[in-house]
């Protein structure tokens, strides 16, 4: 089987949640993220309207939490993510679910 | 999709897993916070290890932020104090002069000055000060009316007591009752709760809910209603956040000029015919008079004043006036400006026109489930009525006179410090409040008025720069793992419980009420309390005599197991008899109706009508001040990593946000020769401070939204430096006593500055240097010179 992460990123508000609840499960030091949020804006379209987005990419240091999973836990991410939009689980099923969710990615780190 | 496994998140209070003892709790501060979610302990060899989001908590289902996640590096930190120090008043702001007592020499320190000043001054001559978000609210309380005798609780030198004071005054004139959004929150089932409805529409007035997470409201529900439930968003703020980015329609409103705005929206829902006639005519008073207030207030007048597009006002009133059911979000923007009850009136009457209160996924008049007094009025009762009459504010403003007060005045109290008028006060005691770095406005003056006290005492857990400044006494206070405490604010009753021990000697701030309680008024100790001694004691006394609505026999052993108890949720109470003492329907008001036009105002002298008034520094109303200093200027927004002043100690939270911030949109910024991370001086009349340059077209040109709360622990904690206190204090450009007619909303957001670039020929003195030699040279606001400088239209108290 093959893991990933889905994340609903239309709905991702940046609150840093997923970067340091990674951060204190795999101890990581200043500077190193497992999951790093990247953003997009804030800027005015043409019609008046925003863009402003937030995604979770998921480093080389993610191993998707593969200990907790293991014991039947969640990645540290996916539990505690603020705007519940993230979902770990089979790559199959997270890529159903993206194909009926716009502005959703999934992905699947090399540990996946 | 993966779920986590039931087995290994269980709903008893404590089981063994591994290595790990494995407790449930609540979380309610240290570190501070509004919310109290529910907390997975995980403890071994008596250190907690780590910490998870309860997903058994509906509260906040499973979900942290960064603040509760990275609590071990509070917790466990260096600079954490865990032990009483005290210090010779006269070496105030020496690190070095800090000796290690213990707590019995501490309570003799505390007995001896309260005892000499109750006899030399009277005990009113005593102040205890609170801040926010800390689980100290009775415990202050019950520390100033009972052990010390003192009538003076107030907030720590925050001027207008602009924090939910304004809005719950207002409200609780005008609704009876405090109304807040129904995110499904009262109910245990939350979403699943066949009742709920997600509102069509919500209007978030004045807040950024998800970053602020302000007064027991979980921010993200927003994003939950936006995502599962197809809310729609309109948005009020000055800086496009996330969520005005994504709203509906935006409304980038000049700072201060929201009454205005409400008042325009409240002319569209009427003459556009959107209101509820049925709700109106049933269940609200005065509406003729509002609909002629109003009629003069078209979109046009307010977009002018507002600088904003009267159609973008004609669709938010649209949009919400049309959505049933519709909720209302709303912060403390309204609290932070001079004309805060006015402006209270005016937002939340919008919800009652639309008949929005009382419905699922509309306002719901708040409560507490037990109804426990556990806010600043707990033990109030036990005061002597000659006491009680001596609080400072008593008689500031009409409101006030009639009784709607729940504490002290903080001008009023910051007057008596500085002219001994009413009488002299001599004494405060800090419980959880960092107001020189955080919300005294006008800090450096905050800083002189501590330095005249015989004697200051200050609870907090690592040495702040108040602390560090001013204190004499320093308790140690245990952090949310390490106490024990019952909490409401609002839904539902939790139990929050110690899985580890303190940290070193360090005690709970209910376990230091009860010793000082025991110690200094032994009579009440025996009578009222019952000899008690521990916290979960004090948790029961709170059940069993300080609850309104507690279940017959309810014990705090029982509500531990449960760790949290929730209501049952009724909706349209009103309807239905269940607001009123009396038993009758209708609303807890004079006229059992939501008062759009408020008898009470009027009979306390006031405009018993909403209404909008110019800000008191503004480029409308003082022209000549805005040539010199041309931007304007709010303050106070929250970020992630921070509680208010707290967590700058913390790695974590600096590696994501290591300096003071202001934004600026970059046309502003271009215009002053200002690049991004830029450090810039911002200044005006009364001070100023350095922050750093974030250039966002969030702003709109000439608005600028600077940081509070900085300071800097990495460096000198003596005096002057005092952890860089005042090197980024934009309280020094804030102004105490600059409060509206009704002595409660004060401007700290809404005023006037100039930005430039720190060079190093401009960087001296800096504000340290310039406050170490007596600070800056300008007209203060006092009592007797408000009336010339800010109004004519008051009294003074």
């Amino acid at each position: 089987m093959t893991y990933g992460l889905f994340i609903d990123y239309g709905y991702c508000t940046g609150c840093h949640t997923c970067e340091v609840a990674c951060k204190k499960e795999h101890h990581l030091k200043k500077g190193q993220w497992g999951i790093h949020v990247l953003q997009d804006g804030p800027r005015q379209k043409e019609d008046g309207s925003w863009e402003f987005t937030y995604i979770p990419l998921p480093t080389s240091l993610c191993d998707l939490c593969g200990e907790r999973v293991g014991v039947g836990r969640l990645p540290m991410c996916v539990h505690h993510c603020q705007a519940g939009v993230m979902e770990f689980g089979e790559l199959e099923e997270l890529v159903k679910l993206q194909s009926r969710t716009p502005n959703s990615v999934v992905f699947r780190p090399a540990v996946g | 999709m993966k779920k986590y496994s039931e087995e290994l998140y269980r709903t008893d209070r404590h089981w063994k897993e591994g290595g790990f003892d494995v407790y449930r709790s609540t979380h309610w501060s240290a570190p501070g916070c509004h919310n109290g979610c529910g907390l997975v302990y995980y403890v071994k060899n008596g250190k907690l290890d780590h910490v998870e989001g309860d997903p058994n908590a509906a509260f906040n289902q499973g979900r942290l932020c960064i603040r509760c996640l990275n609590q071990l590096e509070a917790i466990y930190s260096e600079d954490r104090i865990v032990h009483p120090m005290r210090r010779d008043p006269e070496r105030r702001g020496d690190d070095d002069a800090w000796e290690q007592c213990s707590w019995d020499e501490a309570y003799d320190l505390i007995e001896e000055n309260v005892r000499r000043i109750q006899q030399e001054y009277g005990s009113e001559s005593i102040v205890g000060l609170v801040g926010t978000g800390r689980d100290v609210n009775c415990q202050l309380a019950l520390t100033c009316y009972v052990a010390f005798k003192t009538p003076n609780l107030a907030c720590g030198f925050l001027t207008g007591d602009s924090c939910m004071l304004p809005r719950m005054a207002g409200t609780m004139i005008t609704h009876g009752d405090c109304p807040v959004a129904d995110m499904s929150q009262f109910s245990e089932l939350r979403y699943d709760d066949p009742r709920y409805e997600w509102p069509e529409v919500c209007l978030i007035w004045g807040n950024n809910p998800i970053v602020s997470n302000g007064d027991g409201f979980f921010g993200h529900w927003i994003v939950d209603a936006m995502r599962r439930g197809g809310t729609k968003l309109v948005v009020v703020d000055p800086e496009v956040t996330w969520l005005a980015a994504h709203a509906e329609v935006l409304l980038q409103v000049r700072p201060a000029t929201d009454a205005a705005l409400a008042m325009s929206m409240i002319n569209v829902v009427i003459e556009e015919d959107l209101y509820d006639h049925d709700f109106v005519e049933r269940w609200t008073y005065g509406f003729d008079e509002l609909s002629e207030r109003v009629r003069d207030w078209t979109p046009e007048r307010a977009a002018e004043i507002c600088g904003i597009d009267a159609e973008g006002i004609r669709r938010a009133a649209r949009l919400f006036g049309s959505a049933r059911p519709a909720a209302l979000q709303w912060g403390l923007a309204t609290d932070a400006h001079a004309n805060g009850v006015h402006e209270v009136h005016a937002i939340m009457a919008l919800s009652a026109l639309t008949g929005n209160l009382e419905v699922p996924g509309g306002m719901r008049m708040a409560r507490l489930p037990w109804d426990m007094e556990l806010s600043y009025s707990c033990g109030w009762k036990w005061l002597d009525p000659e006491l009680q009459a001596k609080r400072l504010g008593n008689t500031m403003s009409p409101m006030h006179q009639f009784g709607v007060t729940a504490c002290a005045q903080a001008d009023c109290m910051l007057n008596a410090i500085e002219t001994g008028d009413p009488y002299p006060i001599k004494m405060l005691y800090l419980e959880g409040t960092n107001p020189i770095a955080n919300m005294g406005a006008e800090a450096p003056r905050v800083y002189e008025a501590m330095m005249k006290m015989d004697f200051n005492v200050v609870l907090d857990y690592v040495l702040t720069p108040t602390a560090s400044a001013a204190c004499d006494l320093f308790l140690p206070i245990a952090m949310a793992a390490e106490r024990t405490s019952i909490r409401e604010w609002w839904a539902p009753t939790r139990a929050c419980m110690p899985v580890v021990d303190p940290q070193g000697e360090a005690r709970s701030d209910n376990q230091i009420t009860i010793d000082l309680i025991n110690r200094l008024n032994p009579e009440l100790a025996h009578e009222v309390f019952h000899d008690i001694t521990t916290e979960a004691e004090l948790c029961q006394w709170q059940i069993t005599y300080n609850a309104h609505n507690a279940p017959e026999g309810q014990t705090f052993a029982d509500q531990v197991e449960k760790v949290a108890t929730w209501p049952q949720v009724e909706y349209f109470r009103h309807e239905k008899g269940l607001l009123r003492t009396d038993g009758k329907p209708g609303f807890n008001t004079a006229t059992g109706r939501i008062e759009l036009y408020s008898p009470a105002f009027a009979s306390f002298g006031l405009d018993p009508l909403p209404k909008y008034e110019e800000p008191w520094e503004s480029p409308i109303s003082s022209p000549e001040k805005f040539e010199e200093y041309p931007v304007i200027i709010t303050t106070g927004h929250r970020s992630w990593e921070f509680f208010h002043s707290e967590g700058r100690n913390q790695e974590t939270m600096r590696e994501l946000h290591p300096d003071p911030l202001f934004d600026v949109n970059p046309e502003t910024a271009e215009l002053y020769g200002i690049g991004e991370g830029d450090w810039c001086w911002i200044e005006n009349g009364r001070g100023r401070c350095r922050q750093r340059a974030h250039l966002t077209p969030q702003m709109e040109p000439g608005v600028i939204n600077a940081e509070h709360g900085w300071w800097f622990p990495e460096t000198e904690a003596n005096a002057p430096n005092l952890f860089g206190v005042f090197d980024s204090n934009i309280n020094n450009l804030t102004t105490q006593m600059a409060y509206g007619e009704t002595g409660y909303g004060a401007p700290y957001k809404g005023f006037l500055c100039k930005i430039y670039r720190c060079t190093p020929e401009n960087s001296t003195p800096t504000p340290t240097e310039v406050i170490a030699n007596g600070g800056w040279d300008y007209e203060r606001i006092t009592m007797s010179n408000h009336d010339k400088i800010v109004r004519s239209s008051e009294r003074a108290c």
